[in-house]
């Protein structure tokens, strides 16, 4: 930015517009100004539509939430992009269609119990495909933890970076092999029936299946809610996990200080593996939902969502799980209003250009921690 | 000194044009077939594009996954220019662009001896300043450039086809080489006040956004002739096997010879330890940004020798999973050694498109990006330095000047020697 | 050699550095108060006070690293408040730092090449082209910065990668590396840190050497009273970011307000100054 010239006496006015930092002002209030303008006029034009963007927004947020959270607490302990983050959540979403479209385990309460009651039973059911998931991705989590980042924890960091793409690759097309998960999409099975209603001035109706949805009415469906309520569901337990468990104390002070933490008896290695487990099973139950949300499956889904979730991830200001929180929704609602109002093709560019003024704006994040530069 | 330096220098200029000469004279006799030439040209290709990127992670210590959004801005750049050329017999890309590259690039340069002397200016504010005159200029260049075009096109015109085509097409060639450098330029301007891990994610929102956009060239960029998410085709298919070993020559000469400057040591001392450089007098952000530019325009010289190869572009092939294969390149070869990114960049289209398709059973190309992931992991476990490590051929190491006689006076005269020396023995 | 020696200046009192009323904030964080100072040419000062008293912080606002919250620094008559850390190098300050930062995978003598680059003499299309302006000063500025290594006796280990050599001769390259810039004034932070005895004196002998050699100013932060009363004319004592005495070494030692802020009125107040985080 600056030459290599001696600094010369400047003009005074010009001295105050960089002072004051005018221009940067200038630039961020145009940009805010434009997206301003758009929702703004978009909002008023039509309300219901606007609203109903907001809502398919906290729908995909919340899903971002999940998957981000796996990335800050990994990034927080061993400052690791974990590039195979996002294809964990493709083997969870690839895990759940296997249990429900070949093994159909998500009917395992009807078989057990006959009489059951089917909306119990479809929950109980889908409970257990979910923790399938989890279960499966937190397990390879921990095996890729082992096999490939462990013996690379003390090489520099670009080498654990580059393992982490190869380990992302290899789990993409392995998983496009035919005898895996092939190259190919497939319609996800779900494993209960959507239920979708219908706001608007005649209150909240449930819409027939095949009825056209009318004019001025917000949709959402049990969809919407089953993401919600798991969400924040899974938020609370980590939250309880990390803040008032044994493990939970462990993982902070691993993420605080490694050294010191091992001569305070913690077994770092121990809790590494846990925070990829806990961080890996979010993702599953993540992939799960989204493929609930988005029913198709396909070897390459991991990547954009992951890669989003990241980008929610350094914009809440990475390591802060509440930073991952609120990043993921800023994501969701960025995604889907762009898509809705500003371009339908741009909006995987546009998460990308939030991130990159944010981090301009706010190095850290939004919730980050300044780090003070060391001389 | 000078000596050894001349036999190095011709040591390594006759192997590789012995090299050169060996695959052109293979080229004609039929014995190499066009597939295996196809993958010696994309691999010179990638070395450029790879050596770019060692420039800016190797030795400058910036880690960057941009380098295949400059290497996409330089494909379509100069696909443009010569798909109007050979298509609609019109220079108008030419000139439009040329004119648009040499007024930004002008400002570009003004600009930054100008607001240089600002104290405390903002990266923002400047970015602001720059953004504005660019696309200023950038209008000013379509109009001048569309003036122009009318009477060159008649020029060009009356010379042979040959001929034309191949003055179109190497300045089609610098022009998106050029298009890149200024707008990575443009980019790397705020974004290089980024700390290691947020640039790296930055620059790879930047791919993905220019994959984003060329995916939507006809209807958000309004560039018909590349067909957005179809594939741009009918460009003209010159990149031969001369042109793409002559710009990598020119390439490793030009990196070779930095490095072993002065400006090289400031570029690596940036690297080694951004405090210290800094209070060594080294204008940290300047050397960022002159290494990002300088190994974006590579990677834009890259993008446009490839887009003539196969005639054929898709912004697929600009997919940001892509865009990894530079920087697994430069890991492969050895961070920092010239040497093993040129080889492995050569190596890299061989093994993943010729060999593993030898080797593998037929319908088992698949598993081709199963292994490489594999040896990948494999090679970074038993070999995390790269194949080569830090090693270079004679030509491309550093040379170490011999002392000087002088230099027994002059220790005498220094009071502090005998104390040092007393406490080191 | 008489190109690293400035005329000498007929005024030997001139003010070289002139530091009024800084102040740094981190947050709430008073790290430097109200701080000032005044260096004359040829002074050898020395900084003292108790970690964590704000004395690398003074280091790093001089030099750039942090923009003052409040205050002027003063170089030779000029205001270098705020300017970028290169630009003052530029200017004639130099440093070296607590813990050794060389750059490390180098070899020595480009080490010191790196600090001749503001003074390259030729352009980055000369350096490109090699062509013979690059060879010449090429030639003049690696020969210089033989002749500097020898004179800190380092001239055998120039083609040595900077992280090999041992502790002791990595803190003389550190220095003869931020001299070859020809500074008007020397940081040095804690430059015996680490140190065996031996080591420690040849260091005090070295700086009494390059003082006279280079014609320096040298202000020096230091731990080991020994170095810094053998070496130091004038000391300014800092404890929770002020400046809480100055004097020659014989009037510090004597001054009850030092002592207490080295050995504390009570342990409550020791265990506190352990506790808080040193500011490098």
């Amino acid at each position: 930015m600056n030459s290599t010239k001696a600094v010369s006496p400047t003009p005074s006015f010009i001295e105050m517009l960089v002072r004051r930092r005018v221009l940067r002002t200038f630039f961020l209030v145009f940009l805010v100004a434009v997206v301003v303008w758009r929702i703004g006029t978009a909002l008023w034009a039509n309300p219901t539509l606007f609203l109903q963007q907001v809502i398919d927004g906290l729908r995909l947020g919340f899903v971002y939430a999940l998957i981000a959270l796996g990335y800050t607490m990994v990034y927080g302990i061993v400052r690791l992009i974990n590039f195979a983050h996002g294809d964990v959540f493709m083997i969870g979403a690839f895990m759940s269609y296997l249990a429900i479209a070949r093994v159909q385990l998500h009917l395992w309460p009807t078989k057990v119990f006959p009489g059951i009651s089917p909306v119990l039973a479809s929950g109980i059911g889908s409970i257990t495909v979910i923790l399938l998931s989890m279960a499966v991705c937190a397990l390879a989590a921990i095996t890729i933890e082992r096999v490939a980042y462990k013996p690379l924890r003390s090489a520099p960091r670009i080498s654990a970076l580059i393992t982490a793409i190869g380990v992302s690759f290899f789990l993409e097309y392995f998983g496009a092999l035919d005898f895996v998960f092939t190259p190919n999409f497939i319609t996800y099975k779900r494993p209960f029936d959507v239920t979708t209603w219908v706001f608007g001035s005649g209150g909240v109706q449930a819409l027939v299946p095949g009825q056209a949805i009318p004019e001025n009415t917000v949709t959402f469906s049990n969809i919407s809610i089953i993401i919600v309520i798991a969400t924040i569901f899974l938020l609370v337990v980590l939250q309880y996990i990390v803040t008032q468990t044994k493990i939970g104390k462990a993982m902070r002070a691993t993420a605080y200080d490694q050294q010191t933490a091992r001569l305070m008896g913690i077994n770092v290695n121990g809790i590494i593996s846990v925070t990829f487990a806990i961080g890996a099973g979010l993702a599953g139950a993540a992939g799960m939902l989204y493929a609930i949300a988005f029913p198709q499956v396909t070897f390459l889904m991991g990547v954009l969502p992951g890669l989003k979730a990241f980008v929610a991830a350094v914009l809440g200001g990475i390591g802060s799980i509440p930073g991952a929180f609120v990043g993921a929704l800023i994501m969701g609602q960025a995604e889907v209003l762009s898509a809705a109002y500003i371009s339908t093709p741009m909006r995987d560019a546009i998460a990308f250009t939030i991130l990159i003024v944010v981090l301009l704006v706010r190095p850290t994040g939004i919730f980050g921690e300044a780090q003070r530069e060391k001389a | 000194m000078f000596k050894r330096i001349d036999r190095n220098s011709l040591l390594f200029f006759g192997v590789t044009i012995g090299f050169f000469v060996v695959v052109q004279v293979l080229i004609l006799v039929g014995v190499l077939t066009p597939f295996y030439e196809t993958l010696l040209r994309l691999g010179a290709v990638y070395a450029i594009v790879s050596l770019g990127l060692n420039m800016i992670y190797g030795f400058n210590g910036q880690f960057s996954l941009g380098q295949w959004g400059f290497y996409a801005i330089g494909a379509y750049t100069a696909a443009d220019i010569t798909f109007r050329w050979t298509n609609q017999a019109s220079t108008a890309g030419l000139t439009v662009l040329l004119f648009i590259v040499l007024l930004v690039g002008a400002a570009i340069l003004i600009l930054y001896k100008l607001l240089g002397r600002l104290r405390g200016l903002d990266a923002l504010s400047a970015f602001t300043v720059y953004l504005l005159a660019a696309f200023g200029l950038a209008v000013v260049g379509v109009k001048i450039g569309q003036v122009v075009a009318i009477p060159l096109n008649s020029v060009l015109a009356a010379l042979p086809a040959g001929i034309a085509t191949t003055i179109v097409y190497v300045l089609a060639v610098i022009i998106g080489a050029l298009i890149a450098a200024e707008v990575s330029f443009l980019f790397g301007l705020p974004v290089l006040t980024l700390g290691s891990d947020y640039f790296g994610i930055a620059t790879l929102g930047f791919t993905i956004i220019v994959k984003v956009l060329l995916d939507n060239s006809d209807t958000l960029l309004g560039f018909e002739e590349m067909k957005g998410a179809r594939g741009m085709i009918g460009i003209p298919k010159v990149t031969t096997w001369f042109w793409v070993f002559l710009f990598l020559m020119i390439v490793i000469v030009v990196v070779r010879n930095l490095l072993h400057s002065s400006y090289g040591r400031a570029i690596v001392s940036v690297r080694e330890d951004e405090i210290a450089a800094k209070a060594m007098g080294i204008d940290v952000g300047h050397y960022k940004t002159l290494t990002f530019v300088l190994g974006s325009f590579f990677a834009g010289l890259a993008g446009a020798l490839y887009a003539h190869i196969n005639g054929f572009l898709h912004p697929d092939m600009f997919n940001f999973i892509k865009s990894f294969d530079p920087m697994i390149i430069v890991v492969f070869g050895g961070l920092g050694s010239v040497t093993g990114t040129v080889f492995a960049a050569f190596v890299w289209p061989l093994v993943l498109e010729g060999l593993l398709r030898q080797i593998l059973p037929p319908g088992f190309e698949t598993w081709r990006y199963v292994v490489y992931p594999l040896l990948l992991l494999i090679m970074m476990l038993l070999k995390p330095n790269g194949l080569f490590g830090n090693f270079e051929v004679p030509y491309l190491r550093q040379v170490l000047p011999a002392l000087r006689k002088k230099i027994s006076t002059e220790r005498s005269q220094a009071p502090s020697a005998p104390a040092v020396k007393e406490v080191n023995g | 050699m008489s190109d690293f020696t400035p005329a000498p200046s007929n005024n030997t009192h001139e003010e070289i550095l002139h530091i009024e009323e800084l102040t740094k904030l981190f947050g709430g964080l008073r790290a430097v108060n109200n701080f000032s100072l005044t260096l004359h040419r040829g002074d050898l000062n020395g900084l003292i006070g108790p970690n964590g008293a704000g004395k690398t912080t003074v280091f790093n606002m001089i030099t750039g690293v942090y923009t003052p919250t409040n205050g002027v620094i003063n170089f030779m008559g000029q205001n270098i408040t705020g300017l970028e850390p290169y630009q003052i190098n530029q200017m004639g300050i130099a440093r070296t730092f607590q813990n050794i930062r060389l750059f490390p995978k180098l070899t020595v003598l480009d080490n010191v090449r790196i600090a001749y680059h503001p003074h390259a003499g030729y352009g980055l299309m000369d350096g490109i082209l090699h062509n013979g302006r690059f060879q010449q000063k090429e030639t003049e500025l690696t020969e210089k910065a033989q002749d500097f290594l020898a004179v800190f006796n380092l001239q055998d280990r120039q083609g040595e990668i900077a992280s090999n050599l041992p502790y002791g001769e990595q803190r003389r390259l550190e220095i003869a590396r931020a001299l070859a810039a020809e500074p008007r004034l020397l940081l040095l932070d804690e430059p015996a840190a680490g140190m065996n005895p031996a080591e420690t004196v040849s260091l005090m002998e070295l700086i009494h050497f390059i003082r006279e050699r280079f014609n320096l100013t040298i202000l020096l932060i230091e731990h080991q009273m020994r170095v810094v009363m053998g070496i130091c004319e004038y000391i300014t004592v800092m404890d929770f970011g002020e400046v809480i005495a100055r004097g020659t070494p014989a009037e510090i030692q004597a001054n009850p307000r030092v002592v207490e802020a080295y050995l504390g009125p009570g342990s409550a107040a020791l265990s506190e100054k352990f506790s808080r985080k040193k500011a490098l």
